[in-house]
């Protein structure tokens, strides 16, 4: 069992690997469509022999230019619901991983840091295929979802990774699965919604008019106003959840260390998560905090959740020491 | 594009009695932008000044590795002692921020309190004039509901708080999102006084038992290696219990990952009889008065000196793990009473023995005989090394229970007279002819014993908040409005006589579902489809 999950979460860093690549043809080929969609400018750019900007297209006849933007338009979303079905069949495998790995543990998969990995990013991606169903005119941000789950999985993999074990006694405990259920659900909604916010602030800047590297990119993604508000959303969501987490953890760490808060790091960073995504929701709320402000609150946030699950167990010792790494 | 930021106008539909309306929509804007922003800032401030409470280690959480922290940075570590660096959320500036941040809570939760029983008590604001301007708005021509008193049903049996003003019917909804938020910043502040409490008139101790009924141990503060009460709490006053470790269980996997234990006690609450009680890592020793936690346990040789006068004692001393994984454990047992002249009745100074060294529940096979080789006890063995002379314990100057005073070892009062490895019932034949027994091992645990009055408090501010939270973030705040006015009587409508429905609605707060809503509404007061149809 343990030997299947293993080359099951190989397999699903392949396939987000390709919806990956795929995402990346769909952006492709839609920097191509992007061009002519001003008639006008291409007649313009036909005498010229080629517009500036357009990523190297030459210039064509107007009639000629429609159909290859039709053709092309086609591919374009063709590799984007291919895109979105390879990470479907992505999240498949990663379910399969974490299941197999729950059987060969004889319990829920989160009793490491690996293992937490594992779980954290497929929240993250189960959480984006329902975003995806309510709105799939966001389908673009693929791109940057199956990059994060790559880069993460391929780290979980590389430099995380433990053989099962069961569970230490100070983790047996019907808390256990309590707080880092919920610990993992607001991880991954926390960090799906880093996804639209670094979007929105790559595409506020597009649409302010700067044309220097990281804003080109955001140049076919969706209108920054609804990648703010998907942002606000996700964190909305998952900022409850994450406070119940907390509390859900000093509960337990009553039962188990007799004391509820102890400043433990991890309790420490924790405690900042919570303060930076407060922070967040007050910016957002004030109207005089600027929106792109308020959002890299957020990201902020989201760098302080890494720094819990990642900086935290390799810097500095706590009683939360079962994260598996020596 | 449907949502409205009115905030700084919120509390302005109320307040119609104050002097100037004017200079209360600027107290409000200005309440607004510099509290929020002063809480803003206070909030980061609060982040920031938590990091170095991960970085360095805490007294708190951790006293021995702030002793290292002084070894390895003997310069540096005295000035950032000086800052509270090893005591960050007891420090001043930490202090500081989080009072400073609670005050501007206060000073920011009172005033919207006011605000929102007021907004509670008023009625729905009458309709703007032009209804068609809000961000929804609609004509019904002939609605089923086509009077005020029917709209306003419609509107009720939706919760709806509505109010009818002649031919206009207002209607408000989402209060709630006020209440939460209250209720939210308000728990935050019950949240600090629970702890407060808790420092206060709190108290905790820890201490190790060894089991057997001569080692049990009661509640005062004598019988605590560490304790720390509030300065409400009278040492005197502490809760009487006794309590004797009658067994201890420990499970470990084949790996020598522990599996789990569990701790059998004698409680005698002095009060009646004495009852049997069984604790773990988990699921603490709950006594009404206090918690007892189990942190950790180990072993306690047995061991008998017998004199060179043929005197023997008999004590267990417990070893403390050394943190390794098989609890390779070291300690010392001093026999200050050896070697007592029976004739004189004397003690001789230089004559007191003590072992000290190492205990491993599983020895190796073979030599060196350093660490344990799995937690039980499989292959139990302690290696000690013998010290005669004077243990330094009488001259009053306060030494470690479990280590030699390295002192008298240095000065030459305490010599070293040979060391031996021994398993269980093996005899070690001293150079003076005294000898020493290993008799086996009894466990110990290490427990903490606590009270603190204000975790109910915390707990019930915990739930609160975080009810109030999810109101106040999924809560919306919206207004709808409806005027009916009679129908052109020239606009050639079919329903030329009858009277028409103008409605608008405006959400007050963020509400993507708004439009949904609005249109559902209209639907009811419409009277649905078929039956519109039908009429006609
Ligand atoms: C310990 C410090 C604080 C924390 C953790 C905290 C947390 C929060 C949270 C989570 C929300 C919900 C955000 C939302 O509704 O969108 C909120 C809203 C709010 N907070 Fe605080 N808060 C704190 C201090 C303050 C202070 C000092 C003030 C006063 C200036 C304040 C004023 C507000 C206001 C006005 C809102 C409503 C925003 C809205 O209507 O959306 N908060 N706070």
């Amino acid at each position: 069992m343990a030997e299947l999950s293993d080359q099951l979460v190989t397999f699903a860093i392949l396939a987000y690997l390709i919806a990956m690549i795929s995402h990346a043809v769909e952006y492709a080929l839609g920097y191509v469509r992007a061009v002519p969609a001003a008639p006008a400018r291409e007649l313009v750019g036909a005498g010229v022999g080629a517009t500036g900007g357009t990523g190297g297209v030459p210039a064509v006849p107007a009639a000629a230019a429609a159909t290859r933007q039709g053709r092309t338009a086609r591919r374009a979303g063709v590799a984007g619901w291919a895109a979105v079905g390879l990470t479907v069949l992505a999240a498949l495998l990663h379910l399969g991983a974490l299941a197999t790995r729950g059987i060969a543990a004889e319990r829920m998969p989160w009793g490491n840091m690996y293992e937490f990995v594992l779980t954290v990013t497929w929240i993250g991606t189960a959480a984006w295929l329902a975003v995806l169903v309510k709105r799939p005119s966001l389908r673009r941000l693929g791109l940057f979802l199956t990059l994060v789950m790559v880069l993460l999985l391929a780290f979980a993999e590389l430099k995380l990774y433990v053989e099962v074990v069961p569970l230490m006694p100070a983790l047996q405990s019907y808390w256990f699965i309590i707080h880092v259920s919920t610990i993992v659900v607001a991880s991954g909604i926390f960090l799906l919604g880093v996804v639209p916010a670094v979007a929105f602030l790559m595409r506020n800047g597009y649409e302010q008019g700067r044309r220097s590297f990281p804003y080109t990119l955001a140049r076919r993604l969706p209108a920054a106003a609804g990648l703010e508000r998907l942002t606000f959303a996700l964190h909305a969501f998952s900022f409850p959840l994450f406070t119940f987490a907390v509390i859900a953890g000093a509960i337990w760490a009553e039962a188990a260390w007799g004391r509820a808060w102890g400043w433990d790091p991890k309790e420490t960073w924790a405690f900042i998560s919570w303060v930076v995504y407060a922070g967040y929701l007050h910016a957002r709320a004030t109207p005089s905090v600027r929106r792109n402000v308020a959002t890299w609150i957020a990201v902020l946030g989201f760098l302080t959740v890494l720094m819990n699950l990642f900086g935290v167990n390799f810097f500095f010792t706590g009683l939360h020491s079962y994260a598996g790494v020596e | 594009m449907t949502t409205v930021d009115d905030r700084p106008a919120a509390p302005a539909a109320a307040p119609r009695r104050r002097p100037h309306p004017m200079l209360a929509l600027l107290r409000n804007s200005w309440r607004q932008l510099t509290s929020m922003r002063t809480a803003l800032v206070l909030l980061f401030l609060l982040a920031v000044a938590a990091i170095p409470g991960s970085v360095l280690p805490q007294r708190g959480v951790n006293p021995e590795q702030v002793d290292r922290y002084f070894r390895d940075h003997p310069e540096l570590a005295p000035q950032l002692d000086r800052i509270g660096g090893f005591e960050v959320f007891g420090s001043v500036w930490f202090s500081a921020i989080y009072l400073l941040l609670f005050t501007s809570l206060v000073g920011c939760i009172l005033p919207r309190m006011r605000d929102h029983v007021r907004a509670l008590r008023s009625r729905p604001p009458a309709a703007p004039k032009r209804l068609e301007r809000l961000p929804q708005h609609a004509v019904l021509e002939a609605p089923a509901a086509a009077d005020p008193a029917a709209i306003a049903a419609v509107l009720r049996r939706r919760r709806w708080r509505v109010e009818v003003r002649g031919n206009e019917v207002s209607a408000e909804k989402g209060y709630l999102k006020e209440t939460g938020n209250l209720l939210f910043h308000t728990s935050l502040v019950a949240v600090l006084l629970g702890v407060a409490l808790g420092s206060w008139y709190g108290w905790h101790g820890n201490r190790l038992l060894v089991a057997g009924e001569e080692n049990s141990f009661c509640n005062t503060r004598q019988q605590y290696s560490e304790a720390s009460l509030g300065p409400r709490v009278d040492s005197g006053a502490l809760p009487r219990f006794c309590l004797t470790l009658d067994d201890f269980d420990a499970r470990f996997l084949p790996s020598g990952q522990p599996e789990s234990y569990r701790a059998t006690v004698t409680v005698d609450e002095l009060t009646g009889p004495t009852r049997q009680a069984a604790f773990s890592v988990n699921s603490p020793l709950r006594l009404g008065s206090a918690n007892v936690y189990l942190l950790g346990h180990g072993y306690a040789p047995i061991l008998r000196y017998t004199d060179r006068y043929g005197r023997s004692q008999t004590s267990a001393v417990p070893f403390l793990t050394t943190g390794d994984a098989n609890l390779t454990s070291e300690g010392l047992a001093p026999f200050p009473d050896a070697n007592v002249d029976p004739v004189t009745g004397k003690r001789d100074p230089t004559q007191q023995v003590a072992f000290e060294g190492l205990y491993l529940p599983t020895a190796p096979e073979a030599p060196p005989f350093v660490s344990s080789r799995f937690p039980t006890e499989r292959n139990p063995a302690v290696v000690l090394v013998a010290y005669r002379g004077n243990l330094g314990m009488d001259a009053g100057i306060p030494g470690s229970i479990y280590q030699l005073d390295q002192r008298q070892v240095s000065n030459g009062k305490l010599k070293q007279v040979g060391d031996a490895k021994l398993g269980v019932g093996e005899k070690w034949t001293l150079d003076d002819g005294s000898t020493l027994e290993f008799l086996g091992t009894k466990p110990y645990i290490t427990l903490s014993v606590r009270h603190d009055p204000g975790q109910t408090l915390m707990l019930v501010a915990c739930v609160v908040l975080l009810a109030g939270l999810m109101a106040s973030l999924f809560a919306r705040r919206r207004r709808v409005w409806f005027r009916v006015v009679p129908a052109d009587p020239g606009s050639g409508s079919p329903t030329s006589g009858s009277s028409l429905v103008l409605a608008g609605g405006l959400p007050r707060t963020e509400h993507p579902g708004f439009a949904d809503e609005f249109a559902q509404l209209i639907a009811a007061v419409r009277g649905d489809g078929r039956t519109r149809e039908g009429a006609e």
